[in-house]
């Protein structure tokens, strides 16, 4: 075999990415299997790594884990491509885009949970978006939309407040570390 | 193994209420703007059995409506409808005034127009005063 020309050589930085997206990937996946009472209502469990990412390494970070996530996860569930795919995408995009506004909120007041519900709010909106653009030409799909927008509190609470629970323990095991040294 | 409710309440900050308050909000009024029974989509309007117009209630416009005795005027504004003006002598259709309820008509009998509302979950089959 002739040896490559290439030499990738990971940084930390990437393999941090590829450790979280993976946990992320594990999370979409699991999820599918849960059954749903309703198409697209869904509790979103991989953006709790997404949140972790965000608070501990920063938005750009968090780009990468997300939209790694969405492409890797649509792949091993057959979906690449495909209608759900793009709702995934626009989805994700959405709330990337609110998550680099929410995380300069005052963090006195303003945790992983206002971000993970401001985040669910993007993500169903730019869905019911482009649902209403795309795939259902018609205003019927915004007869829907209390239901996703209970959906986003409820499950945007539940995301928030594990991911904040992981950062405690994180920093707390992080604090026992360096004591322990 | 009781549940450390306390653990997770210390998670949540001030703003992270609020947004989830504000969040319910958000359902409530979509609910109550999306879900409103009754409300109607549309109006048609007929002429001597025809129908000469079927249009939203989302832009305000006025239509003219000819019928053997002259010309029927229906005002549409968004959300309702009526009769503005009718050549007939008792003017009930006039009088009934603004139609808001899907179902809804409004019927000028010497001019043979009427103007009904449409709607997707129509209470009434038909409404009359």
């Amino acid at each position: 075999m002739t040896p490559s020309t290439i030499e990738l050589t990971p940084t930390k930085e990437d393999r941090r990415i590829a450790r979280h997206a993976a946990a992320a990937i594990v999370l979409t996946v699991a999820e599918a299997a849960i059954p749903l009472p309703l198409p697209g209502v869904k509790p979103g469990l991989a953006n709790i790594v997404t949140l972790v990412v965000l608070a501990r390494w920063g938005w750009r970070e968090a780009v990468w884990v997300s939209l790694l996530r969405v492409l890797a996860g649509s792949l091993l569930l057959g979906q690449f491509l495909a209608p759900g795919f793009f709702l995934s995408l626009s989805g994700a995009l959405a709330s990337l885009v609110v998550l680099g506004m929410a995380m300069h909120l005052p963090q006195r007041w303003f945790g992983p949970v206002s971000h993970s519900i401001l985040a669910a709010f993007a993500h169903i909106g730019a869905q019911l978006v482009v649902a209403r653009l795309w795939l259902v030409p018609h205003d019927g799909v915004f007869y829907l939309t209390p239901v996703f927008a209970l959906a986003a509190v409820v499950f945007g609470l539940v995301n928030g407040l594990v991911a904040a629970r992981l950062l405690q323990e994180l920093v707390q095991g992080e604090r026992t570390e360096a004591v322990e040294r | 193994m009781k549940p450390d409710l306390g653990g997770w309440r210390a998670l949540l900050r001030a703003g992270d209420v609020a947004v989830a308050v504000a969040g319910l909000g958000v359902c409530v009024f979509a609910l109550l703007t999306l879900w409103r029974g009754g409300a109607p989509d549309g109006a048609v309007i007929r002429a001597g059995g025809k129908v000469v117009a079927e249009v939203d209630l989302v832009h305000a416009r006025t239509i003219e409506v000819p019928g053997p005795l002259g010309v029927t005027v229906v005002e549409i504004r968004p959300g309702r409808a009526r009769v503005a003006s009718d050549p007939g002598p008792r003017q009930y259709c006039v009088r009934q005034g603004w139609l808001t309820q899907a179902g809804a008509v409004a019927i000028c009998a010497p001019n043979q127009v009427s103007l009904s509302l449409s709607g997707r979950a129509a209470d009434y089959d038909s409404l009359n005063y």
